[in-house]
């Protein structure tokens, strides 16, 4: 039986194991893709600190790993397809067999949330996209729409920029999210055109998107944007499925925890993207996932003893 | 990688379209992410099913013609292929389970 097994490898997970391999607790950490997490979905890293000329998410996440590796942290790739969480016993059922563990730190993080309109999967892969760093040189001297008002939203908008010739950013408000530092950009730059108080109510288009249909909140006024590619960044849903039912989750379905990352479950403990909280970065995840591994350390002490 | 097969414009219609296998073709680049999240998963399903799938990978920066006819505008996509049409189309970083249910059904 392992002291401790961390669930995904963003930087949250990777965190937690580097704190985990250095308190030499027995762990093993497991991720079904390569480590990395959300964050590979992002260009340049810019508020993390200790870079002040930024990082990209792939030299952030691989400089994580050859961390925790160098103090002999095991990082596994294997699939969790299902999780039983007793006080006593965690018992993780993954594609390559059966894990028992006496602690378990969930960092799977969350995923981009869909908009639920129209066309929009018909035409997901055909002009609709989450992830603008992944798609954006597919849209050179094209006409894109943001969707979204956040900071990712903001950000994929700008990174858009080097691509498409045009980006309307429609946004449900009549204020932006974003980081003021983000918001300045955005309204600097001459390709980003903002379309306030609008939602999108369909996805036009068959073979490939060709345009957006919107309807204005304030004065319910409808229009229709012609443009060859979508991108979604509206927010994220929990990657909850392992454990839904098992531990209290709040009204949006993301784990709840105390102070010392411990969800309702003695033993078990959540970290990153996955928690309940206010603010989603790789800087407020590492922190949990030290925070996570101290505490898993402890429960498994106050077990053997 | 040893075990996928790297495609190209060139070599994709006589490996993947005549293969006498099914294939799975797996569209990256460099520049994406997630692409590098999927690649490990993808080389465990080649040695898995070596001999029986023919599982490759296309550079879509270095080759656009391929990308183009089959109109992939997200990466990774990886789209399954037999007796020379498609099969099955996954766009987006999915898990190796929903990616090895999929290749079962072309067996």
């Amino acid at each position: 039986m392992e002291d401790l097994i961390i669930i995904g490898a963003g930087p949250a997970g990777l965190t937690a194991g580097l704190y985990a391999a250095r308190a030499r607790l027995r762990t093993i950490l497991l991720e079904r893709f390569s480590p990395g997490g959300l964050i590979l979905t992002t260009d340049w890293v810019e508020n993390y600190p200790g870079f002040p000329d930024g990082v990209s998410g792939f030299e952030l996440v691989d400089r994580m790993k050859r961390q925790t590796e160098k103090f002999g942290l095991e990082i596994q790739n294997q699939e969790v397809i299902r999780l039983e969480l007793t006080p006593g016993k965690k018992t993780l059922v993954t594609d390559k067999g059966t894990l028992e563990t006496k602690s378990l730190i969930l960092a799977f993080g969350a995923a981009p949330q869909k908009l639920g309109i129209e066309g929009e999967d018909l035409l997901t892969g055909k002009g609709v996209s989450y992830c603008a760093t992944c798609d954006g040189p597919f849209y050179r001297d094209q006409e894109v729409a943001v969707i979204g008002g956040g900071d990712t939203a903001v950000e994929e908008a700008l990174f858009l920029s080097r691509f498409a010739s045009k980006i309307y950013i429609i946004h449900r408000r009549d204020e932006l999210r974003a980081t003021k530092l983000l918001q300045e950009r955005a309204f600097a730059e001459e390709k980003i055109e903002l379309v306030w108080d609008t939602i999108p109510t369909r996805i036009v288009g068959e073979a490939g998107v060709e345009g957006i249909d919107l309807k204005n909140v304030k004065t319910g006024q409808e229009s229709r944007l012609s443009l060859q590619g979508v991108f979604v960044f509206v927010g994220y849903n929990p990657n909850n499925e392992l454990v839904k039912g098992q531990l209290e989750l709040d009204r949006r379905g993301f784990v709840v925890t105390n102070n010392d990352m411990e969800t309702s479950v003695p033993g078990v403990f959540a970290a990153g993207d996955i928690r309940s909280k206010v603010l989603r970065q790789v800087s407020t995840a590492v922190g949990e996932g030290a925070t996570a591994a101290f505490a898993a350390g402890k429960y498994v002490e106050s077990i053997d003893a | 990688m040893a075990d996928v097969l790297n495609v190209t414009d060139e070599t994709f219609d006589e490996e993947i379209l005549n293969s006498e296998i099914p294939a799975m073709v797996d569209f990256w680049a460099e520049w994406c992410g997630p692409c590098k999240m999927v690649s490990p998963v993808v080389e465990e399903l080649a040695q898995e099913y070596k001999g029986r799938i023919k599982i490759a990978s296309m550079d879509v920066d270095g080759n656009r013609q391929t990308p183009g006819r089959f109109g992939i505008r997200n990466i990774p996509t990886l789209i399954l292929f037999k007796g020379g049409e498609v099969a099955q189309t996954i766009i987006g970083a999915y898990p190796k389970s929903h990616i090895d249910e999929e290749i079962k059904k072309l067996l």
